[in-house]
């Protein structure tokens, strides 16, 4: 057994990337190690921004000798055969052994490949690892065609054992791997020889070098808490921060200050946004006033004045950060103050896209559908349109023109600060919202309203305009779109017609159709018919119909509305289109959620599929039943109804619909189930009414007994006529109850 | 390490140190291009002799020109008129980090004070069609320079890599020597009979040419000469390459790139007035590219672009 230690210097990499990095030369290694027919006991990663460490642990001396035998050609066969054996096993004549086989000699060739030594494996690795290394970003350096994060600078490479340490003899591109490397860039002295891995981490921290970024993560965190305590203080948690910073430094020197009592006055994110994307600091927060009073920083150094010079020094640069920070500030209040017109005028100028106009155009489209939306999520239309109007003027902010992140938070604080009502203030913070699967929903009505505009807005101009997701390219970000409104409305229970929403999002886009169907140019038929994906001659039918329409010149007019609900059957048309795409990402939603695609598709079949609250409340009661054994045989019970009632339509063709009578009914079995399903209607009945899924399913769970004795008791396809007839029409009875709760023909199993 | 030198006293003082610590390191001590750039890469120092695979060592000091960061001289660190200081090496030596490390002791950052940090910064150029991987260099948390390794410089791949480093001479020499308000700066030595500041020397002429860059320059010109640089650059790539006049083969590479700087520059002026839209802006950035890839490709026939021969033995 051996050990392996193997360290990549380089000059310094990129903190994010150290993670996935650690990872990889782990995976990569082991992996190489185990192919060839090694086996380790144990294996671990580390970084530190010059170096990328591995430790194996365990390693076999040698792979294990392979015999592999194979059979070839008889010893009577062509010289051509024979040929080509020799050169597939690249053995000479003399070399192959000949064997009976049954009536025929046959050659046979024995391949022996010894057991190679792991320093061999090792060296072939490593040199494979580093060359194909899948870093994000690689570069070239000085005359070599090496890639890397940045120039490598060393290999250390030590296979040790019970008789000693050696170096695995290997060079990559010039760079032959030995068993020293060097400690700080600053605080250590020159480089050093290692003996092993427990060697290398002691001499390394005694060149001040922590290796483990857990360690350092560690030493940051409790050295800032320290700090801030004695303070009176206290850090705001910032894990991602922390795991950067760990990444920045060797040897992390937590060093507190203040902030200036000038800025002491900025919004909270502003100060800890500031701090942390310019310097990588930590906020520190006093409990006595719940202000960002102070700060943290991680030198990588430790110094004569005990820091003293660095902390004055980021001190300066941050007094220059959040001096800027406050000139935006005090610009915006007064642009704020003013109404936002400032603002609001500046959006006409920036576009939005292409082919959707300004954000102006947008944002007046969003406040339209606002208030569409509004009476659905109980909310006031006039303040949902006015905060949608509001919403985004904060864009052209000068806060948020230097800190991206922070749209939506300021309009919020400009919002309050103009003394505009609370819920027009939210709906600003919010309305992006929810920005991913995990991300807070919001639940006031205004910015429910406004976040579900947005989206809705964003969907249908890219789709009207035919940018729709293809495989992994989504540029306008639609899936987040969808699965955001998605979320808004089944999280709020929102009760609603997706696809009139939907419609009402298309309206303002209908005034280019329009203009496009009343233009006399009959040359942008084609160009029209091809943006609604209908034939041209669809759409010269339309433009005839319009064009009789009184109502047209008056605004929107529900022949529009209509002609964009309407079913042109598999002719696609974007509303319909996109509520399809909504299906999909529900679909995907649900899946996570643990409810299976064909229980989805049960339900999405049903009518009113495009009330999504209704949908997944069907779709979570059906799974629910179908997870208990009574559901589970009532589905089979419902198959095999349903497979005899088809089997018999097709061949009598006629449909067995009504009429079941229980005076034809011959056995108790038979009677029984009738009796189970006028129970089953009566209680289902008003359950359906009420929504009740839940009820209304337990209702049907009832018909399983009766269902299946009827089926041991019965057979369906009786000799007369009369009774076959009959019970034909009681199964439909079963198909009819089963299927006005889902359908379950969809369903699997 | 030797022990650090006393400390500077004056902004050219810090210059002077760059310019002998780089000679020292064999560099070709070079001036400034005599033309408007937006940074030191425009120099053709750097953007054409980066390319090839013929060794170039150089350092220089490039006035640089930023139109649209005039602020009337009042801004504390905004200026649309500054200094870099400029070096590139190619090959990139394996110790540039060593030396470049050295250049910050030389004006007097004493590493047992201070903490120095390289930060993920990856360089691109879209006007030059160039891009590169490095850091910018922290000192006590300010950026004191920008470290790249070139990749791809006028679409050209970069073979051998060069490296370059670029200071913001004010900000750094503002740091070393304690000032607040670059216009506050010591220019020449505090002592001398007649002291300088940064601000007697540049104050008005920030005033002057903020009121240029904002409301004074004739855009409808600027358009123009936009227009004129761009054909002209492309004219003058046109020639055929051998000269009825010497009977050399003489490609103008360097003038067709003057063209380029200038419709760089020109677009940076139109950019300052506020007459270029978000949309026509790429537009934009994509002619000069396609200037700069032009020229690069020019230059890479011309005998300092060129592709030394490779040694018997390599």
């Amino acid at each position: 057994m051996a050990d392996l230690l193997i360290e990549l210097f380089s000059e310094e990499i990129p903190a994010r990337m150290q993670a996935k990095a650690r990872e990889d030369l782990k995976s990569l290694i082991t992996n190489g190690l185990v192919e060839a027919g090694l086996t380790y006991a144990s294996a671990g990663a580390f970084s530190t921004p010059r170096r990328l460490v591995l430790s194996v642990e365990g390693l076999t001396a040698e792979s294990k000798p392979v015999r592999e035998e194979r059979k070839g050609p008889r010893t009577d066969a062509p010289a051509a055969a024979l040929e080509g054996f020799l050169r597939s096993t690249g053995l000479s004549k003399d070399q192959l052994e000949v064997r009976d086989d049954k009536k025929a000699q046959v050659y046979f060739a024995v391949i022996e490949k010894p057991g190679r030594a792991a320093a061999t494996i090792i060296a072939e690795v490593l040199e494979a690892t580093i060359r194909n290394f899948p870093w994000p970003k690689s570069m070239r350096w000085g005359n070599g065609s090496l890639r890397w994060v940045r120039p490598l600078q060393s290999i250390l490479c030590l296979l040790s054992d019970e008789a000693g340490a050696h170096v695995v003899p290997l060079s990559v591109d010039g760079i032959a791997a030995g068993n020293t490397t060097e400690g700080h860039r600053f605080l250590g002295a020159g480089r050093f020889s290692v003996q092993g891995f427990d060697d290398y981490v002691v001499k390394l921290k005694r060149a001040s070098v922590v290796l483990d970024s857990a360690e350092r993560e560690a030493a940051i965190w409790q050295g800032a808490q320290n700090l801030a305590f004695a303070a009176g203080m206290e850090v705001v948690p910032d894990n991602g921060l922390l795991a950067e910073v760990a990444g920045l430094v060797e040897w992390p020197v937590p060093l507190m200050g203040r902030i200036g009592e000038a800025f002491l006055g900025l919004p909270p994110e502003v100060l800890q946004t500031s701090m942390k994307e310019h310097q990588k600091f930590f906020s520190v927060k006093n409990p006595k006033t719940g202000r960002i009073e102070g700060f943290v920083t991680v030198a990588n150094t430790e110094t004569a004045d005990h820091g003293e010079t660095i902390l004055k020094g980021n001190q300066k640069v941050l007094s220059a950060r959040l001096s800027d920070a406050k000139f935006f500030w005090e610009n915006d209040l007064r642009v704020a103050k003013a109404g936002m017109e400032e603002w609001l005028d500046g959006l006409k100028s920036v576009t939005f896209h292409n082919k959707l106009g300004s954000q102006a155009d947008r944002i007046a489209r969003i406040a339209a559908l606002a208030r569409e939306i509004a009476p659905l999520v109980g909310a006031d239309a006039d303040l949902a349109e006015q905060a949608a109007k509001l919403a985004k003027a904060d864009l052209r902010s000068a806060m948020v023109g230097e800190f991206p992140e922070l749209q939506g938070l300021m309009g919020m604080y400009y919002a309050r600060e103009a003394g505009l009502p609370e819920a027009v203030a939210l709906a600003a913070r919010d309305h992006y919202s929810p920005l991913g699967p995990t991300d807070t929903v919001p639940t006031e009505p205004v910015s429910v309203a406004v976040a579900l505009a947005d989206k809705i807005d964003t969907l249908t101009g890219f789709w009207w305009h035919n940018e729709k997701p293809t495989g992994s390219k989504d540029p306008f970000a639609l899936r987040r779109a969808a699965l955001g409104a998605m979320r808004l409305i089944i999280d709020n229970s929102v009760r609603c017609s997706l696809l009139e929403i939907i419609l009402e999002g298309y309206e303002p886009l209908d005034l280019k159709l329009r203009w496009e169907i009343e233009s006399e140019e009959r040359t942008a038929d084609k160009e029209a018919a091809e943006r609604l994906g209908v034939p041209e001659s669809v759409f010269q039918e339309w433009r005839s119909k319009l064009a009789a329409d009184k109502r047209l010149k008056s605004g929107p007019s529900d022949f529009e509305k209509r002609l964009f609900s309407m079913d042109f059957s598999n002719v696609p048309h974007p509303g319909s289109n996109l509520l399809a795409f909504f299906h999909d990402r529900l679909k995907v939603f649900l899946k996570d959620q643990g409810i299976r695609h064909d229980i989805i598709d049960a339900c999405l079949a049903m009518p009113g599929n495009d009330d999504l609250t209704l949908l997944v409340k069907r779709a979570e009661a059906l799974a629910a039943f179908l997870k208990t054994e009574d559901g589970t045989n009532l589905l089979q019970g419902f198959k095999r109804a349903n497979n005899i009632l088809s089997q018999a339509e097709a061949k009598d063709g006629v449909e067995y619909s009504y009429g079941a009578d229980p005076k034809f009914a011959e056995t108790d079995a038979e009677r029984a189930l009738f009796t189970a399903l006028d129970a089953a209607e009566a209680a289902i009945q008003p359950a359906m009414k009420a929504e009740d899924f839940a009820a209304a399913m337990a209702a049907m769970a009832q018909l399983r007994a009766p269902t299946d004795a009827f089926f041991n008791a019965v057979q369906v396809n009786a000799e007369n006529p009369i009774i076959r007839r009959n019970r034909l029409n009681l199964l439909h009875r079963i198909r009819a109850i089963c299927s006005g709760v889902a359908d379950l023909t969809k369903v699997d199993g | 390490m030797v022990d650090a030198p006393k400390a500077p006293r004056s902004f050219q003082e810090i210059i002077l140190r760059l310019q002998n610590y780089w000679a020292a390191q064999g560099c070709a001590v070079l001036q400034p291009y005599d033309m408007e750039v937006g940074a030191g890469t425009f120099h053709p120092a750097t953007t054409l002799r980066s390319l090839g695979s013929k060794p170039w060592a150089a350092a220089y000091v490039q006035p640089s020109r930023r139109p649209t960061d005039g602020r009337y001289g009042e801004n504390p660190n905004r200026l649309q008129h500054y200094y870099q200081y400029q070096v590139i090496i190619k090959p990139s030596p394996s110790n540039l980090q060593d030396l470049y490390l050295g250049s910050l002791q030389a004006i007097g950052i004493d590493m047992g004070l201070h903490d120095i940090r390289f930060v993920e910064d990856d360089w691109e150029s879209p006007t030059l069609g160039a891009w590169g991987l490095g850091w910018e260099v922290w000192c006590d948390g300010m950026e004191v320079s920008q470290f790249t390794y070139f990749q791809q410089v006028g679409g050209h791949d970069c073979r051998p890599v060069s490296g370059e480093l670029t200071y913001g001479l004010e900000r750094l020499a503002m740091y070393v020597l304690g000032v607040d308000h670059v216009m506050d700066m010591p220019f020449n030595d505090p002592a001398a009979p007649i002291p300088l500041t940064y601000g007697d020397i540049f104050r008005q002429t920030e005033e002057e040419y903020s009121r240029h860059n904002f409301d004074g320059a004739d855009t409808a010109q600027l358009l123009r000469h936009f227009e004129d640089a761009e054909a002209e650059c492309q004219r003058l790539l046109g020639f055929a390459p051998l000269d009825p006049k010497t009977g050399k083969t003489i490609i103008m590479a360097h003038p067709a790139y003057d063209q380029t700087i200038k419709a760089s520059h020109l677009f940076n002026l139109l950019d300052a007035r506020g007459v270029i839209s978000v949309t026509e802006r790429q537009a934009y950035i994509g002619r000069v590219r396609a200037l700069a890839k032009k020229c690069a490709d020019a230059f890479r026939q011309t005998e300092a672009g060129q592709d030394a021969p490779a040694e018997a033995n390599a």
